[in-house]
């Protein structure tokens, strides 16, 4: 019996050794001098991902296969990464953050963690989706949109905008998700095109109205196909994935395409740590995924719109010129202090 | 460790306290009261049932109705609501019977039921343990001198066994405030969603780490409530009477009823999500090519959940140990302290160790070492907890007895205490291997890049609402981390059975 608890003890001990082996460190060269564009190559790049592995995954493969540059991933949520950076501030390991939205991007830049990209790979996308001080860009676009199930709701009975949710008749129907980063920047895009007061009134109202509420757009999308719910504010895109594995399902996106915050086009971006030793290799990989090859995959397996010209979304969405977004700065949306601000207020986080 | 962690936040603090904070905590408690008081009804009688009755299946039901462990709150969050959230499975199975919605689960019904129904175990296992390691001898004396049964069962078993059930509690209470998974997919506003939301948010870390410091002080109320209850009274036994045979009490009629009951139990608590789960697979077209990084991934769910097993372990003896063979008020402060970290939300507990190693130790940082450290911090208590148990019940006049046969101080720890402490050194590395294994907001940070586990992949793939890719890890996850389980119960078996065998010698 002793015998087997030192066996088990043993055990335990050669596979924890086994794993305390030093992971091979890239290139060590001494970080780069400010403000002479990106320096310093690497055979392998580290990698902060707030998009999920089942999303990026192959993409980066692809990099590998054809770069034979490794790859090391870290998946993880794109706030509690960025959180993550903030805590590591120059010792971090990362080369590359690769996030959800451009508030998790702009939380980094804002402590100046981000280096400066060259005007090369920001113009390859469209102004609006790159930062104002081209410290990160964007990769692939979504857009805001209010899913509804078919079953229960006619395309043409739904309000001409989001503020007709605060009516009676919707009263206990609607699903958002407070805690969300692309809900947070969609109510940011409100503030900054019809004031706080307004914004204020329209979180009030909703919530007088039982909006429920559910962690995360995924829920939400389930909800509404369920029939739980009728309508939910989510992202373009979930509702598409969702529909790969339940072809069924009886909801569809309505995109309000009104120029209103609920129309606005977000953007999953990328930018490179000043405490990179490969930040040439890191912008190596923002090139690929802008490539033409790339931006092919957002949009065959995410369901995203391309960002660079002469590649075309899925046919079945409409095309990002109609989807007439607001006319803000993605840069604007990491004010997201007053947006907690006010959901705090409301009591809704 | 916990003492450091302490000042990497507390520089932090110094913050106004919202109002809501108050409403906030007081949620959070009633929860913990609820899921905890739940957990005990549930498994002190399961306890007793699996181990003295003459439950049909006594075997089988001992390690079913200890499975539900196995299922990350995470996992059997999504479960319960796909299968009876409003217009869940069950209310499309109802709806021929005109049942058009259910009534909500969300909210706090839902999060004691799920709660409860994932973390009872722990009280299940500590008590099985202390019933199984309990002198039958006491009982049979009560007998005779013409106590009934039930009269047993309170003025001898209970008492004996109350460090048992309260050191469960505690792990149950402590996992209810450390909580994210179940408390944010039933929409449950508790402490530890308001410290994600606000990490989230506004990368406010400020405001997190206040919350989380009154996380700690309720932790430590929860914590010296316990050892309040835990009576100073002496629980060992001198001779080695226990291996006699233990009392099977006949349940009569009600065997069948108690068999009813432990189906519906495991039907519920393990049925529902791995029929969730199933579905998800089965349904989803997307599965398929979830085989090969699974196979990946639990290498590496076994490799950093056995580091920090291993961690845990060398960490925990000299805490119980000392707790109980030299209780001191430094002893209890060490103690009291070891279940901080589990009190606290793993994504607290990784970015103060971020705070801490990548300023200081960068060697370490996003190693596996760190990992382990992480999950060391955080379920040590699980540990600590069933070793003091079994401590509690060796006598240290045996270990005098030892040392007076001239055994060394190593001799007699190796060939007198520890046999007789196994079962609880097992139990609790049992219990941080599982509860390591299917750990997600420290693995998810402090896991090397490019290091994929069971837990990260069923968390990315639901996130991104790829349910079919998520069902292929969940489902082995839930697997692997069953064999410990079962492991740990039948070795409580084969203990009882060898003891048969030596007293029918």
């Amino acid at each position: 019996m002793r015998l087997r608890l030192a066996f088990i003890l043993t055990t335990l001990l050669i596979v924890a050794a086994a794993c305390t082996q030093p992971q091979d460190t890239q290139t060590q060269a001494s970080p780069p001098p400010p403000g002479s564009g990106l320096q310093g190559e690497a055979e392998s790049l580290t990698i902060y991902s707030g998009r999920g592995e089942d999303l990026v995954g192959p993409i980066f493969e692809k990099f590998q296969t054809e770069t034979g540059i490794t790859l090391n991933v870290k998946y993880g949520d794109t706030a509690e990464l960025a959180a993550l950076i903030l805590e590591e501030g120059s010792n971090s390991p990362a080369d590359l953050f690769f996030a959800q939205d451009a508030g998790g991007l702009g939380a980094i830049a804002k402590e100046d963690l981000f280096v400066d990209l060259p005007s090369d790979l920001l113009e390859l996308v469209p102004e609006a989706f790159s930062a104002n001080n081209g410290q990160w860009v964007g990769i692939s676009g979504r857009s805001r949109v209010v899913v509804y199930n078919t079953k229960s709701v006619k395309e043409a009975d739904l309000p001409a905008s989001i503020d007709g949710f605060t009516d009676e008749r919707w009263k206990g129907r609607v699903g958002w998700s407070p805690t969300n980063g692309s809900f947070q920047s969609f109510v940011t895009a409100y503030r900054k095109l019809k004031g706080d007061a307004a914004a204020r009134d329209w979180l009030n109202a909703m919530k007088v109205n039982d909006t429920k509420v559910y962690e995360g757009n995924s829920p939400i999308v389930k909800a509404v196909g369920a029939g739980e719910i009728h309508v939910g504010l989510v992202n373009h895109y979930y509702l598409l994935n969702i529909r790969k594995d339940e072809p069924g399902i009886t909801a569809a996106n309505h995109f309000y395409s009104n120029g209103g915050p609920e129309a606005l086009v977000n953007v999953a971006g990328t930018g490179i740590l000043k405490s990179s030793r490969a930040q040439k290799t890191a912008g190596e990989l923002i090139r690929f995924l802008l490539s033409s090859e790339g931006q092919e995959y957002f949009v065959q397996e995410t369901s995203e719109y391309p960002l660079i010209e002469g590649v075309e979304p899925l046919p079945t969405l409409p095309a990002l010129s109609e989807l007439d977004s607001p006319d803000i700065d993605l840069s604007d949306l990491d004010d997201l202090e007053g947006t907690l601000e006010l959901l705090r207020q409301a009591g809704l986080i | 460790m916990i003492r450091a962690f302490g000042s990497g936040t507390g520089e932090l603090a110094g913050v106004v306290l919202r109002p809501r904070t108050l409403g906030l905590l007081i949620r959070t408690a009633g929860l913990a009261v609820a899921v905890t008081a739940a957990a005990i009804v549930i498994a002190v009688p399961l306890a007793w049932f699996t181990t003295r009755s003459d439950l049909p299946w006594r075997r089988f039901w001992g390690v079913a109705t200890a499975l539900p462990l196995v299922i990350p709150s995470y996992v059997g969050g999504f479960a319960f609501v796909a299968a009876l959230g409003p217009r869940g499975m069950l209310q499309a199975a109802l709806s021929p019977l005109g049942v058009e919605r259910l009534p909500e689960i969300y909210g706090f019904p839902g999060a004691w039921l799920v709660l409860t129904l994932f973390t009872y175990p722990y009280v299940l296992l500590t008590t099985r343990a202390s019933i199984l390691g309990l002198d039958s001898s006491l009982e049979e004396a009560a007998l005779t001198l013409g106590k009934t049964r039930w009269e047993i069962f309170w003025r001898v078993l209970v008492p004996q066994l109350r460090p048992a059930v309260a050191a469960g509690g505690l792990l149950v209470a402590l996992y209810t405030l450390h909580d994210f998974g179940a408390v944010s997919l039933l929409r449950f506003d508790s402490f530890t969603r308001a410290i994600y939301v606000s990490y989230r948010g506004s990368f406010d870390r400020t405001a997190a780490a206040i919350l989380s410091l009154i996380l700690i002080t309720l932790s430590l109320l929860i914590v010296a409530a316990e050892s309040r209850s835990r009576r100073r009274a002496d629980y060992h036994r001198i001779h080695s009477g226990g291996g006699r045979r233990t009392l099977v009490i006949p349940l009569g009629a009600w065997r069948w009823a108690v068999f009813a009951g432990c189906t519906f139990l495991v039907l519920i608590s393990l049925g529902i999500p791995v029929a969730v789960i199933g579905y998800w697979l089965v349904r989803g077209t997307t599965g398929a090519n979830a085989i090969e990084p699974t196979l990946t991934a639990a290498f590496n769910t076994l490799r950093a959940a056995a580091a920090g097993t291993l961690l845990c372990l060398l960490a925990a003896w000299p805490v119980a140990a000392l707790s109980v063979r030299h209780p001191s008020r430094m002893s209890r402060f060490i103690e009291t302290s070891s279940f901080v970290g589990y009190a606290l939300p793993g994504l607290v507990v990784a970015l103060s160790l971020v705070f801490l190693t990548a300023r200081w130790v960068p060697f370490l940082y996003q190693g596996l070492a760190l990992l382990a450290l992480a999950y060391g911090v955080l379920f040590l208590p699980q540990a600590v907890g069933a070793m003091r148990a079994s401590l509690l019940q060796v006598s240290p006049q045996l270990e005098e007895a030892a040392r007076t046969l001239g055994a060394g101080r190593a001799g007699t720890f190796f060939k007198v205490v520890l046999p007789l402490v196994r079962p609880g050194v097992l139990a609790g590395s049992a219990l941080v291997f599982l509860t390591a294994m299917k750990e997600l907001p420290a693995t998810l940070l402090l896991s090397p890049p490019g290091f994929a586990t069971l837990a990260t992949r069923v968390w990315g793939a639901t996130n991104d609402a790829f349910f079919a890719r998520a069902a292929a890890p969940a489902l082995v996850l839930i697997a692997l981390s069953s064999v410990p389980l079962t492991f740990l119960v039948l070795k409580e078996r084969s203990q009882e059975e060898s003891g048969l065998a030596r007293d029918g010698r």
